[in-house]
């Protein structure tokens, strides 16, 4: 059996670059590397294929009739060094439901034999846990540990300890549990040090601090990781150090304990990112002497 | 043999008790508010005031249905020249096939459509890219293969509220396109607490896709009504509207039993609404009263008591012809109601009955028992609401025994030890019944039988529900424990 990932994270925060980034440094350590994006978007596996995937399991899918009619060599792509790409892809926005999509499609691979012959299977999964079809990776023998990519943004804060509950929900189920922190540097205030104490009070651990550096923007432009990019930069360095975490990491993911969302807003008070009511009045009163 | 204490209050109360006895208790406080007795009030009318229209208990085996079940079975359906699409999985429109017994007329697949089953059919990839674009096309396509449809009802099923599919902007679209009124009708079956909330969403589609639309011309006369929520089970209509007629009226429209989609857009143009089953379109009625000022009468067309009451009731809001005409009309069909009567009740009188029915029968078809001298030991709604209990009390004597939603186990218990000489009810109760040596009459479908309604439905009623009690088969079951 492969061993089995995935990323979450609130939208936007970077989890399809870090996660194939993370993935080309795998199979730089000669894993064989399976990537199911669940994302409608179906930009999963860009940056490995070097061009957007255009065929996706549920548009061929609709195509032939039903999922039945697909082959596995249809909808399996080869990219960066062998790295096997699907997208599980999904309807347009705003009609037909997408996470049926990814339910779907997730078993049209395993039951196909997309799961074979593979050391890793990675799910890139859309920005939140909105219903069952999204949590369809984190449920019963599918993901062993699941990486959370957040930042010291406070949405990102927020976004992560949501899907610790989600990650909780099913722990008792099934055997999920909570690989760590990826953090995605935003520069924001005291960073590092509120996503180690975020990761501390949810019970696990900031598996890596990625720092922030232009050249990722770079290579994702030209549609490429950075290990493929520029193999010998420094992000490319901070990308295989967070692949080599993860490798080492393998069964020593926990149950989350998720904090309420008062504990999340003292967390925040207490590092100086939200303003408690007083705070804020004292400074709006301030602000209105200073005009007046 | 029937109980010598017939609608004994202390008996009947002590039998609930037994009942509840065996449910956990959680369960036995919920169901405990939906069973009762006939009790007389300050001014010594009999009232039962149980609780409805709530969440049946899990775990119980209850017959209700769902919101689809009441828009597509009940309102909908029976519109004969509209095709109904059942939007969503195979499952709803295979099973509902074939409509319940609303008899029209017409060529079926020529210029009627009441029994054919029309469905989207939804697979995995509907589900995930929505159903729309289908619909679309299978509205084409049924304009090809049905060109003398007057209109399109879509039906949503579970699914379709669950994806969001926008069934509305389809109809908008299809609607133009054809020229015809293409209806959506919200009414995916995880609504509501049972089929009654289906009523309610078929009666606001009838509102904002027929009404809002635009009413035709009319030339109307003062003696124009509708006949509303008849749906023609077994032809009642029929009879019930040639009453109408007799007495001088015109029914401009008839629904939605054998009804055309005209009959249902002209319907504001009358001026008097005559509503059979108050539960399952007094919606509608009142909107019409509110919108287009259109008062609207209740009457009852079973058994010869409440069809001459309905008559002069219906009379009342006319001049002295109609209320004349009325008259003579009560006095022509006397003849044929003492002979009904004379034939019929020395083989019925006495005997008891138990019924568990819908939203309406429970109460209208009290008193046709009446007439033939049987008395009403037992009876409950499938989904009434308060205001169905409340019009249900001065049909029933003190003491007799009222379910509300009643389960598989307490209808068989209440069965076992009222021992009633026939029970009313639905398919799903009938053969269990039979076979505990009690004889049974389908009353949401008449069996194979009907029309009831009207004098003529009458002579029918009353035969059926002899050749029920005393057919010759009861007298063949023998207790296994009796030498043979």
């Amino acid at each position: 059996m492969p061993r089995q990932i995935a990323f979450y994270g609130k939208g936007g925060i970077g989890k399809s670059t870090t996660s194939q980034n993370t993935l080309a440094a795998l199979v730089e350590m000669d894993q064989k590397i399976l990537i199911v994006g669940c994302d409608p978007k179906a930009d999963s596996t860009r940056l490995i294929l070097n061009c957007k995937l255009q065929d996706t399991v549920l548009h061929l899918a609709a195509q032939a009739g039903s999922v039945e009619d697909l082959e596995l060599e249809d909808v399996m792509k080869i990219g960066y060094k062998g790295i096997k790409c699907t997208e599980a892809g999904g309807p347009e926005p705003g009609v037909g439901c997408a996470g049926r999509g990814v339910i779907t499609a997730i078993n049209f691979l395993e039951e196909n034999g997309a799961y074979d012959d593979v050391d890793y299977v990675s799910y890139d999964v859309l920005g939140d846990v909105v219903c069952g079809g999204f949590a369809m990776p984190i449920r019963e023998n599918k993901a062993q540990e699941i990486y959370i990519v957040m930042s010291g943004e406070m949405m990102a804060l927020f976004a992560a300890n949501n899907i610790a509950k989600g990650i909780l929900k099913y722990a008792g189920s099934g055997g999920v549990r909570l690989g760590g922190l990826i953090c995605n540097e935003r520069q924001t205030d005291r960073e590092l040090d509120l996503a180690e104490t975020l990761a501390k009070r949810i019970n696990t651990q900031m598996i890596h601090f990625v720092p922030r550096n232009n050249i990722v923007q770079h290579a994702e432009l030209r549609r490429q990781t950075v290990i493929q990019y520029a193999p010998d930069s420094s992000q490319a360095a901070e990308y295989r150090s967070l692949a080599t975490k993860v490798h080492a990491n393998g069964g020593k993911g926990t149950i989350p304990t998720p904090i309420t969302m008062e504990e999340l807003e003292d967390l925040l008070l207490e590092f100086g990112i939200m303003k408690s009511d007083d705070q804020a009045l004292a400074e709006l009163e301030a602000k209105e002497k200073s005009v007046g | 043999m029937s109980l010598d204490n017939i609608n004994d209050t202390a008996a009947n109360e002590a039998l609930i008790k037994e009942v509840l006895d065996q449910y956990p208790e959680k369960a036995a406080k919920k169901r405990a508010r939906h069973l009762g007795t006939v009790k007389s009030d300050a001014e010594g009318n009999p009232t039962c005031g149980v609780k409805s229209n709530i969440k049946s208990v899990p775990g119980v085996m209850t017959v209700r249905g769902c919101a689809y079940a009441g828009a597509k079975g009940v309102v909908w359906g029976p519109v004969k020249d509209m095709v109904h699409i059942s939007h969503g999985p195979i499952g709803c429109g295979q099973y509902s096939w074939s409509q319940r017994r609303n008899y029209f007329t017409g060529t079926v697949g020529i210029d009627s459509f009441v029994t054919m089953q029309v469905t989207s059919d939804f697979q995995e990839r509907d589900i995930v890219f929505g159903g729309d674009k289908n619909l679309d096309k299978m509205i084409d396509e049924l304009e090809v293969l049905f060109p003398l449809n007057n209109g399109i009802s879509i039906l949503s099923e579970c699914p379709i509220g669950l994806i969001g599919d926008d069934i509305e902007a389809v109809s908008k679209k299809k609607g133009k396109e054809l020229g015809k009124k293409v209806i959506p009708v919200r009414c995916e079956g995880f609504r509501g607490v049972s089929q009654s909330l289906g009523h309610h969403i078929a009666n606001d589609a009838i509102r904002d896709w027929v009404f809002d639309k635009g009413i035709p011309e009319w030339e109307g006369t003062p003696y124009d009504v509708n006949l509303i929520a008849d749906y023609n089970i077994g032809g009642d209509a029929w009879p019930s509207r040639k009453l109408l007629e007799e007495i001088g009226l015109r029914v401009i429209g008839s629904w939605s039993g054998d009804a055309t989609l005209a009959e249902i857009e002209r319907a504001p143009r009358a001026k008097l609404n005559l509503i059979h089953c108050y539960r399952s379109m007094n919606y509608i009625c009142r909107h019409m009263e509110e919108k287009y000022e259109i008062p609207w009468v209740e009457y009852n067309f079973f058994g010869p008591t409440q069809i001459a009451a309905s008559l002069r009731k219906i009379a009342a809001q006319f001049d002295e012809t109609i209320q004349a005409n009325a008259e003579k009309v009560i006095a022509k069909y006397q003849p044929l109601v003492d002979g009904v009567l004379a034939r019929f009740k020395p083989r019925l009188e006495g005997k008891t009955v138990m019924l568990y029915v819908g939203g309406l029968r429970p109460r209208h078809t009290a008193t046709a028992y009446d007439d033939l001298g049987m008395v009403i030991v037992g009876t409950g709604y499938e989904f009434a609401h308060n205001d169905d209990y409340q019009r249900t009390g001065h049909y029933l004597k003190e003491g007799t025994l009222v379910y509300d939603d009643v389960s598989e186990f307490e209808l068989e218990k209440f069965i076992e030890k009222l021992r009633p000489d026939l029970v009313g009810s639905g398919i799903k109760e009938k053969y269990s019944t039979q076979k505990m040596g009690v004889p049974f009459r389908q009353m949401h479908s008449w069996d194979y039988s009907g029309p009831y309604h009207g004098y003529d439905g009458f002579a029918i009623f009353a035969r059926d529900m002899d050749m029920a009690v005393n057919a010759p088969i009861w007298s063949k079951l023998k207790a296994p424990w009796k030498a043979a």
